[in-house]
C-alpha cells in the first residue's frame, strides 16, 4: 500500500449492547493496556474492564503493516518517529509482514520462532508493534518469548549469554565521599557483584569528583586485573568533556526517553547521543568488544516531562529502546519502580511493567537489565521485588542492580542487593559473566556454589587500600 | 546454618550503606532482614500518617494567628498517591471558604501540608513557624491566617495564595520518607502565586528536621529568600542561594 492511497482504519468493536469506538491507533494501544496509574493519570486508560478487552480484540486484528502507516507521533514532528521509520528494515520485516498483531503473538509462542529467527526479524519491528503484541500477552507469554531471545554484548567481558546473570554494582554515597564509595565497592566485589558495570550515581555534578571516582575504579581494575567496566552516571555532556580530557571513561551513560520532547527535557537529542557514542569509541578501551553505551529508561518518563502526546507509557518506553538500539549499547536498564506510584501504583503494576519492558527490549535486540525497585510511597515491598527478580531470572534477564542490603542511601529507594543476585544465581543455576566468574574463582573470592573459600587469596582490605 | 561474618565490618565507619551484613548461605541474616523491615515499616507508616490538626491549631492560636483547614481534591491517600494533579487543587468547600476571605491583600501565607509524611510537619512545622513569625513581625510583613492543607501537594499553595491575595506563600510539607529519615520537612517558597506555576518558580529548603537542617537555620534561610523575593518581586531559580556558605 503506498502512502497516498492509504486509508486510516476505523477501530470499533461491539460486545453485547456496547459499541466501542477507538479514535486512532494510539487510543487502541492505550485502552488495550493493563491498568497502570500513569496511564490513568494521563487520562488514556480504558474506562471499564470490558472496554479494555474490546480494545485488545481490536488490537489483535490490526495488521502489523498498518503500524508503518499510522504513526503514534507524526513523522514531521518528532525525530524519534523519523528514526523509527527511516531505520525500519523492510527485508527483515518480510517474514512477519502478513501477520496481524494477534497472529504475531501466536507465532512468537510457537516453535518456528527460534532464537535465530527472532534475531533476524529484530530490525523489522517498530517499537509500536512490539508494544502492541506485548499487550496481548500474559505474563507467562512474556517470559517464554523473552527466554528465547539472546542479546549478547561485550566490552571487557561478555554479558547476556544464556545461563548467565550479571550485576551492576551501585556503590552510591550521599556526598560522593570516596571512602564511602570504596567501602561499598569492596562489599560488592566480595559478594561477586559488578560484572555488568561498577556504576555510581554522583550526588553532585562536579567533573572533579567524577574524575576522582573514575580513577579510583580504574586503579583497582588494573591492579587486580578485574574484567569489568566502570561508569559515573553523569549527564552525557559532562562525560563527553571528560573524554576530551582523556580521563579513563569506560562507558558513556545517559537517561533516554521515547519522544523528542522528553529527550529535550533531559537535555539531549539524537545527535548529542551520537557525539557521546563516537567520543566513547575514540578512547578504544574495550578489550573483548566495543559496546560502550549505558542507557536508563522507565515507563512514565515521557508523561512526567509532559511529552507523551497521548501515547501510553509502555509504548513510549518501547520507543526509547528504538533510540537505544541506534547506539549498540552494552547495557540498558529500565528503572521500573523508581518513578513512583503515580505511574506504577503497586507491586502488581511494577511486576507487569518489568516483564513488559524486559520482553519488549529483548525482542527489539536490546541488552536488557532492570533496576527492580520501589519507593516508600509505592504499594510494594521486598516480597514484590523477590517475585519480579525471580520472574526476570527465569525470563533470562542480562543484569540486575546490586547494592548493599537493598538500601540506596543516596537516591532513597530500594533495589536488589548483592545477596539477592546470589539468591537468583543459586536458585536458577545462573553464573556471572564468564570472564568475571573466572576472576572470582582464581582470586578465591567465591567458589562455584557462591561460598567463600577458606583460602581467600584476595583480601577485602587489600582492595580497600588499593582503592584509596 | 550459622551466620558467616564479613571480615570488613570496620569499613562501616566510612558509610551508612548496609555493608558487611554477613550471610547465611547466600542470604541476608535474620537480624539484618528484620532491621530492614522495621525501617521500611517506619517509612510506610509515615506515608499514611495524618495531620494532628487539633495540636496544630492550638499551636497556631498560641502564636496569635488565625487558621483555616482545607483539603485538596484527593479524598484519600490512595487517590492522593495516584493523582498528583488532584493533590494540587482545592476541593469546592475549601475553595469557597478561602474565596470568601474578606481581609484584603496579605504579604505572606504559611501553609502546613501533609505531603508524603504528615509527621514531618506534625513535628517540625510549629517550631519553625514560631521562629518565622518573630522574624516576619519584626520586619512588618502582614501574615494571613495559617492554612492547614490535607492531602496536599506543593502546588496547592498557588491557588491558596491566589485566593487570599498573598504576595508570597510558604508551603511547609512532608517530604518522601526514606529508610533513614521519615520526618523530613520541606519548605517551598513561591512569590506571586497563581495556578499553573512550575518548580523553577519556587525556592526549596529541604531536609528540615532536628537531625538534618534545624529550625533555626531553616528560618534564617527562609527569611533570606523572602527578603530577596520581595526585593526582586520573583521567586525560583532567579534567586541565588547566597546564604549557602554561611549556613553550611
Amino acid at each position: 500500500m503506498n502512502y497516498y492511497d492509504f486509508i486510516f482504519m476505523i477501530f470499533r468493536h461491539t460486545i453485547g449492547l456496547n459499541n466501542y469506538v477507538f479514535k486512532d491507533l494510539k487510543d487502541v494501544l492505550a485502552k488495550a493496556t493493563l491498568p497502570k496509574s500513569g496511564d490513568q493519570l494521563a487520562g488514556l486508560s480504558a474506562s471499564s474492564n470490558e472496554e479494555r478487552v474490546a480494545a485488545m480484540m481490536v488490537l489483535a486484528d490490526i495488521p502489523l503493516k498498518y503500524f508503518l502507516e499510522e504513526l503514534v507521533i507524526p513523522y514531521e514532528e518528532d525525530e524519534v518517529s523519523r528514526l523509527i521509520i527511516d531505520r525500519h528494515n523492510a527485508k527483515a520485516f518480510e517474514t512477519i509482514s502478513h501477520f496481524t498483531v494477534g497472529e504475531f503473538r501466536d507465532w512468537l509462542l510457537g516453535d518456528f520462532a527460534t532464537k535465530e529467527m527472532l534475531s533476524t526479524i529484530q530490525s523489522g519491528l517498530t517499537p509500536e508493534m512490539v508494544s502492541a503484541v506485548s499487550k496481548l500477552m500474559r505474563n507467562q507469554d512474556l517470559i517464554l518469548v523473552s527466554q528465547k531471545c539472546e542479546v549478547i554484548t561485550k566490552f571487557r567481558n561478555t554479558i547476556g549469554l544464556k545461563g548467565r546473570l550479571s550485576t551492576r554494582l551501585q556503590p552510591n554515597h550521599p556526598t560522593d565521599n570516596l571512602e564511602g564509595i570504596a567501602a561499598s565497592i569492596v562489599d560488592g566485589l566480595m559478594y561477586g557483584s559488578g560484572d555488568a558495570v561498577i556504576g555510581i550515581n554522583p550526588a553532585t555534578d562536579s567533573p572533579k569528583i567524577t574524575r576522582d571516582i573514575l580513577f579510583m575504579i580504574d586503579n583497582i581494575r588494573q591492579k587486580f586485573q578485574i574484567p569489568i567496566q566502570s561508569c559515573v552516571l553523569s549527564h552525557i555532556t559532562t562525560t563527553i568533556a571528560l573524554i576530551e580530557q582523556h580521563q579513563p571513561v569506560d562507558l558513556v551513560f545517559q537517561s533516554i526517553a521515547g519522544t523528542q520532547k522528553a529527550n529535550e527535557s533531559f537535555g539531549i537529542n539524537l545527535s548529542i547521543l551520537q557525539e557521546g557514542y563516537e567520543a566513547g569509541l575514540s578512547l578504544n578501551r574495550g578489550t573483548v568488544g566495543n559496546n560502550l553505551m549505558y542507557f536508563e529508561t522507565g515507563q512514565g518518563s515521557a508523561l512526567s516531562a509532559n511529552a507523551n502526546f497521548g501515547v501510553d507509557q509502555q509504548t513510549c518506553e518501547c520507543r526509547a529502546y528504538a533510540v537505544a538500539r541506534q547506539f549498540n549499547p552494552l547495557l540498558l536498564n529500565s528503572v521500573v519502580g523508581f518513578i513512583g506510584p503515580e505511574y506504577l501504583y503497586d507491586g502488581k503494576q511494577i511486576i507487569r511493567a518489568g516483564l513488559e519492558d524486559h520482553f519488549c527490549g529483548k525482542l527489539s535486540g536490546i541488552p536488557m537489565g532492570m533496576d527492580i525497585c520501589y519507593t516508600n510511597h509505592a504499594e510494594a515491598d521486598q516480597d514484590d521485588m523477590d517475585n519480579l527478580m525471580t520472574l526476570l531470572g527465569v525470563a533470562g534477564i542480562n543484569f540486575i542492580m546490586g547494592i548493599p542490603g537493598s538500601d540506596d542511601i543516596m537516591l532513597n529507594y530500594q533495589t536488589t542487593s548483592f545477596h539477592d543476585a546470589l539468591y537468583l544465581r543459586k536458585a536458577l543455576g545462573l553464573k556471572p559473566a564468564p570472564e568475571f566468574e573466572q576472576w572470582l574463582l582464581e582470586r578465591g573470592i567465591l567458589d562455584e556454589n557462591y561460598n567463600r573459600p577458606t583460602s581467600l587469596s584476595l583480601k577485602s582490605n587489600e582492595i580497600f587500600k588499593a582503592l584509596l | 546454618m550459622e551466620k558467616q561474618k564479613d571480615n570488613w565490618d570496620k569499613l562501616k565507619q566510612y558509610t551508612d550503606a548496609r555493608i558487611a551484613l554477613g550471610r547465611v548461605g547466600v542470604s541476608i541474616p535474620l537480624a539484618e532482614s528484620l532491621q530492614f523491615k522495621l525501617a521500611h515499616a517506619h517509612a510506610k507508616d509515615a506515608v499514611y500518617a495524618e495531620l494532628k490538626i487539633d495540636e496544630l491549631i492550638k499551636g497556631i492560636e498560641s502564636l496569635q494567628l488565625k487558621h483555616y483547614v482545607v483539603q485538596s481534591q484527593a479524598d484519600n491517600r490512595s487517590v492522593y498517591l495516584q493523582r498528583p494533579d488532584l493533590g494540587r487543587k482545592l476541593n469546592q468547600v475549601s475553595y469557597d471558604l478561602l474565596k470568601n476571605e474578606t481581609i484584603p491583600d496579605y504579604d505572606i501565607s504559611i501553609i502546613i501540608s501533609d505531603g508524603l509524611a504528615a509527621n514531618a510537619v506534625n513535628e517540625n512545622a510549629l517550631p519553625l513557624i514560631e521562629k518565622l513569625v518573630v522574624l516576619f513581625k519584626k520586619n512588618y510583613y502582614n501574615l494571613s491566617p495559617v492554612i492547614i492543607a490535607k492531602q496536599a501537594r506543593v502546588a496547592i499553595g498557588d491557588s491558596i495564595g491566589y485566593l487570599l491575595r498573598s504576595k508570597m506563600v510558604i508551603n511547609l510539607i512532608g517530604e518522601r520518607p526514606g529508610l533513614s529519615a521519615t520526618n523530613s520537612m520541606g519548605a517551598y517558597l513561591t512569590y506571586n502565586p497563581v495556578v499553573g506555576l512550575t518548580d523553577e518558580r519556587r525556592n526549596c529548603i529541604s531536609n528540615i528536621r532536628p537531625q538534618g537542617l534545624n529550625v533555626e537555620l531553616a528560618a534564617d534561610k527562609i527569611f533570606y529568600f523572602v527578603k530577596e523575593s520581595f526585593r526582586l518581586k520573583i521567586s525560583g531559580i532567579n534567586i541565588k542561594d547566597n546564604e549557602q556558605k554561611k549556613l553550611v
